[in-house]
């Protein structure tokens, strides 16, 4: 289920240190199958990486339950949250990982900045060297300051920073349970909108039940390069293609999808408009 | 509806596709994938004589990448290989012309219909996906031997 962020790293670092990469399936609904779960999740894991909310997919994974695995087998849990933490509150002291990561390019803040939160970050040695990052610094050796400035080495990203705390303190003052119940009753408008429309199906859960806003279809019959280029001369604007997923993309036997996401800046009438665009593309295409 | 980029010759192409299926004999095979939508397309030329002999494919992709491969098979099959990489790169000039190349018809014949694309730089790969396989099918199967004396 993962996006290419959270599991290309983790292959580099298995073909660096001999570790084995294993992985759970899905499901046909688009859900992580569960069934293997102790199997994969063994004694011998050592880090137990997961989605909270997948961004092609959009369902969200029971993080507590899967924590609780990782915890019963002494491993570490890496919780990636891109797409929770702009859609829905968080609490990660609550949710008992070690480690949980999400960017400020979906949270409405800028590229180039994002946040990694740890249990204990100080447990790790640094990855980057340089200014800002050490202790005592001698031509013979030098020690390493403690998280965050640890891992954070040279000038940091300054006005990207302060763009991201923004962007934390408007949705704060937004409020992310608003947030997520305007999301919901957008995500269940386009479901029951693409449930009706015939011809095209949604990859992923059909219900708002653990769900997130991303809604990726498929219209029979239409590349979804097509739909997304005839979507966007109608001013609508989705993305297509495998989404940093191609193995959820090849688990479902598609090339690609196209997919919509709301988020608090849509309306309802954004919805109808992709509805109506989607029998808009099949009535040229087919 | 994008009346620009989709010209009736390319709608025609995708839904009739010229030269289509993977045929014996042939000298190369290759496969190429557009790694930032996953359209895919599997190549084989033959090559006798520096002649491109047949060219013929399989693959799936969006509407674009499908046609373009019908219309590149017209324009290199029975030509030889010198010619047919010219034909290649007034086709590459078109796509990457931004719409400011007016295409030569007698050069590009049904090619010219997706002088459109170059003002869509996101589907500038997904038409050069099949023109692409066929060039390196070609100087593979070129180096192995086809190529006149």
């Amino acid at each position: 289920m993962v996006h290419h962020s959270n599991l290309v790293p983790w292959k580099m670092l298995a073909q660096r240190t001999g570790a084995t990469l294993r992985w759970l399936g899905l499901t046909d609904e688009g859900r992580l199958d569960l069934s293997d779960l102790n199997e994969v999740v063994n004694e011998r894991t050592k880090l137990f990486a997961f989605t909270h909310v997948s961004n092609i997919v959009g369902s969200e994974n029971d993080v507590a339950l899967l924590a609780a695995r990782a915890r019963e087998v002494g491993a570490l849990s890496f919780v990636d949250g891109a797409q929770a933490v702009p859609h829905q509150p968080v609490d990660v002291s609550a949710l008992d990982v070690d480690f949980y990561a999400f960017t400020g390019h979906k949270m409405l803040g800028p590229t180039g900045v994002g946040v990694l939160w740890g249990r204990d970050l100080d447990a790790l040695p640094p990855f980057m060297g340089g200014g800002s990052m050490i202790e005592v610094v001698e031509m013979s050796g030098s020690s390493y300051a403690k998280a965050p400035e640890r891992f954070e080495a040279g000038t940091p990203v300054i006005s990207q920073a302060v763009a991201l705390a923004a962007a934390c303190d408007y949705l704060t003052d937004l409020g992310l349970d608003s947030v997520k119940e305007h999301e919901i009753a957008l995500t269940a408008r386009l479901l029951d909108g693409l449930r009706s429309l015939e011809g095209a199906s949604v990859l992923g859960p059909d219900s708002i039940e653990m769900r997130g806003s991303a809604v990726s279809f498929v219209v029979d019959g239409v590349h979804p390069h097509d739909v997304g280029q005839s979507l966007d001369d109608l001013g609508i604007a989705v993305r297509v293609g495998h989404h940093c997923a191609a193995p959820v993309c090849r688990r479902f036997g598609v090339p690609a999808t196209a997919r919509a996401s709301s988020y608090l800046y849509n309306t309802e009438s954004d919805i109808d408009a992709l509805l109506e665009g989607i029998e808009r593309v099949k009535a040229f295409w087919l | 509806m994008t009346e620009s980029l989709y010209q009736e010759i390319i709608l025609d192409h995708y839904k009739h596709p010229h030269h289509k299926g993977l045929r014996d004999p042939y000298d190369v095979e290759v496969h190429h994938v557009n790694p930032t939508c996953g359209d895919e397309v599997t190549v084989r030329v033959k090559v006798v004589d520096g002649v491109v002999e047949d060219v013929s494919y399989d693959g799936h992709g969006c509407s674009i990448s499908q046609a373009a491969t019908s219309v590149m098979t017209d324009l290199v099959i029975g030509k030889a290989v010198e010619e047919a990489l010219v034909t290649h790169e007034a086709f590459l000039e078109l796509m990457q012309s931004r719409g400011t190349v007016e295409p030569d018809e007698d050069v590009l014949e049904d090619g010219i219909a997706f002088a459109g694309v170059s003002k869509y730089p996101a589907r500038v790969k997904c038409a050069l996906l099949g023109w692409m396989a066929w060039k390196d099918a070609t100087a593979q199967a070129v180096a192995m031997g086809g190529a006149p004396a």
